[in-house]
């Protein structure tokens, strides 16, 4: 058996008759970071909501976990999705709970005793850099960083084997996307996660990925490693890669070691 | 997938519990007592530790349980959620009951008297703006006047004229049963023209309209203030009361008198119909004994309401546009709180109009 979490495998998309993605191939190994990369409507997000099963495929086959989430029965799909967690753009929580419940929102499947949830979530937010006394507090009042704190605290509710994340850094201020970066890896290297990474934002990609998919011409371009990606003769991939954006952040990723 | 629960076997001393198998979220429910009571935990055989068994572990290990035979990577998780607990919080102080329900009545009241404050102040505003508006005529923001009054007002006719029709048919034919056993038919006529010229073509119309149009008030302003479509508004110099409000409002004030006018016309003609049926009263004897024995001052008195609740409906759907925060969740409940208060300060008006015409006389 391969140990592809994720494979994507002659993916097609369609919005009517506006053609989204067109044999798009992508695999995500078990453990690794994958950075998506990709213009402005090249659907990115698309990608990431059709392998969640959140849009149906016109074409194509996509395996999740051994599993082929197109085919997938009721049962099946909720094991599935036990096994990973998503963080939307603004979080995406649940405005009528309190931070607290929106983590234990996925905890309640399991019928486990409140004390043992409250102890959990609690974990949860606090692993995800949040304030302690954020638990209480309503989405509401929240700011962007910390909604996308909660997100992904809820994200990783029941220690998920893949998670997504749809533009983590997007809105942060540098200190909070990098703090956010450092969030990302530290619990790969602690809890073994593959995430599937939607950004815009060259510095996550540098400081995170082990390998970035670059989705242009409605199908994955190339994948690699940045260093061979910034080699690659494609007129789009070498303005990504070779900007003075992406050589800002790559120096100051080296300056770091 | 794995569902092994962990089986908590004897073990050879007497005080320690064997942990086998997988310790995960999903097995933290099921755990033996003997496990979460144990002094030791012998960990030599544990399988899958997750964060949640990691969690469980490490707060036994705070409670002074020996942890056995942990391999390195457990140990490791282990030691990364155990620094990552927070610190338990003193839950805060709960006062005592009526010291709760006083608060809470306070609270209610000041939340009244701050939201009286506040819609007299955007009726100021309104008003400020609209001689603002009156007095530049060449900025006057027309099209969205029009554009106002169709939605606010034609939209709105054919509910309205049916409404006030169907509540005419229905007093006519009540009035009718009543009357007749008096021989007292042709006051029927009488009690349809007062009650809707008077009182039922306004009141009906001003609370379908606020039902409709502050609703919708609500929601389109407040959708703008969500997005900081009124901040930027602002900054680029454009007035919000004056290009929101103004048209808005006078949409209303100019549509609901026609309305209400629709609605008692066809408030009429469903009394008329429902009298000629019932009680064989022509309409042509409806409309001449309707024209002889009552006053045209009761319509006056019905449409010169029209307006006053124009003002009202449009000065609540807007302030509630812009009390909504910038969650979704203040939109909807700023939206139906909107409908409520502009139907309940309808009706509270109309009382104090009732009261004042019955003093002044007419």
């Amino acid at each position: 058996m391969t140990d592809n979490v994720i494979e994507v495998r002659g993916l097609v998309t369609r919005f009517g008759s506006n053609v989204i993605h067109d044999g798009l191939d992508l695999d995500l190994r078990r453990g690794e970071i994958l950075g998506v990369v990709g213009g402005s409507g090249t659907g990115k997000s698309v990608l990431l909501r059709t392998i969640v099963g959140l849009i149906r495929p016109a074409e194509g086959h996509i395996r999740v976990l051994g599993v082929d989430v197109g085919d997938a029965g009721e049962a099946e799909r909720r094991a599935l999705e036990q096994r990973w967690g998503v963080m939307f753009q603004d979080g995406a929580l649940f405005s009528a709970l309190t931070v607290r419940e929106n983590v234990q929102v996925p905890m309640r499947a399991l019928r486990l005793d409140q004390a043992v949830m409250d102890g959990l979530a609690d974990l949860k937010i606090a692993m995800s850099g949040l304030p302690w006394d954020a638990g209480d507090k309503y989405p509401a009042e929240l700011s962007g960083g910390m909604r996308k704190r909660a997100g992904i605290a809820r994200a990783l509710a029941l220690d998920p084997e893949i998670v997504f994340l749809d533009e983590p850094t997007a809105g942060l201020d540098p200190i909070g996307a990098d703090a956010f970066d450092r969030l990302i890896v530290e619990l790969r290297d602690a809890l073994g996660l593959s995430v599937f990474l939607v950004t815009h934002d060259l510095d996550t990609l540098n400081a995170c990925c082990d390998r970035v998919a670059v989705l242009a011409e409605k199908h994955v371009l190339a994948t690699g490693t940045i260093e061979e990606l910034t080699r690659l003769d494609h007129p789009w991939v070498h303005d990504y890669f070779n900007g003075p954006r992406a050589h800002a952040a790559m120096a100051a990723d080296r300056r770091q070691g | 997938m794995d569902r092994t629960l962990p089986g908590a076997q004897p073990p050879a001393s007497d005080e320690s519990v064997a942990i086998a198998g997988d310790l995960t979220i999903r097995q933290l429910g099921a755990l033996p007592d003997r496990a979460r009571q144990a002094r030791r935990l012998d960990l030599s055989r544990l399988g899958r530790l997750d964060t949640a068994g990691a969690w469980f572990l490490a707060g036994r290990e705070g409670d002074g349980v020996r942890l056995e035979a942990v391999s390195p990577e457990h140990r490791g998780l282990i030691d990364l959620v155990a620094a990552r607990v927070p610190e338990p919080k003193a839950p805060p102080p709960e006062p005592p009951g009526i010291i709760r329900l006083l608060s809470a009545l306070g609270l209610w009241t000041v939340k009244i008297l701050r939201q009286s404050r506040e819609l007299l102040g955007y009726l100021g505003r309104f008003l400020v703006a609209l001689g603002r508006s009156l007095r530049h005529p060449s900025s006057f923001p027309l099209t969205a006047l029009v554009h106002h009054a169709q939605e606010t007002g034609m939209k709105a006719v054919p509910i309205a004229a049916l409404m006030a029709f169907l509540i005419a048919v229905v007093i006519a034919f009540q009035g009718a049963t009543l009357l007749t056993q008096f021989g007292a038919e042709i006051y029927v006529v009488d009690l349809i023209a007062i009650s809707i010229l008077r009182e039922l073509g306004v009141l009906l119309t001003a609370i379908i309209v606020a039902g409709r149009t502050a609703s919708a008030l609500t929601a389109s302003i407040g959708s703008m203030k969500m997005r900081e479509e009124i901040d930027a508004m602002r900054t680029l110099g454009i007035d919000p009361e004056r290009a929101l409000f103004v048209p808005r409002i006078l949409a209303l004030v100019i549509t609901l008198p026609i309305l209400t006018l629709i609605a008692d016309l066809s408030g009429i003609i469903g009394g008329a119909a429902m009298a000629w049926i019932t009680l064989g009263i022509s309409p042509p004897l409806f409309l001449s004994r309707m024209i002889e024995e009552t006053g045209i001052w009761h319509a006056f008195v019905g449409l010169v309401k029209a307006p006053v609740f124009a003002v009202i409906i449009g000065v609540i759907g807007c302030h509630a546009g812009m009390s909504v925060g910038k969650d979704a969740e203040s939109l909807g409940r700023m939206t139906s709180e909107a409908v409520v208060q502009a139907i309940f300060m309808v009706i509270l008006t109309d009382a104090l109009f009732s009261i004042f015409f019955a003093q002044v006389g007419i």
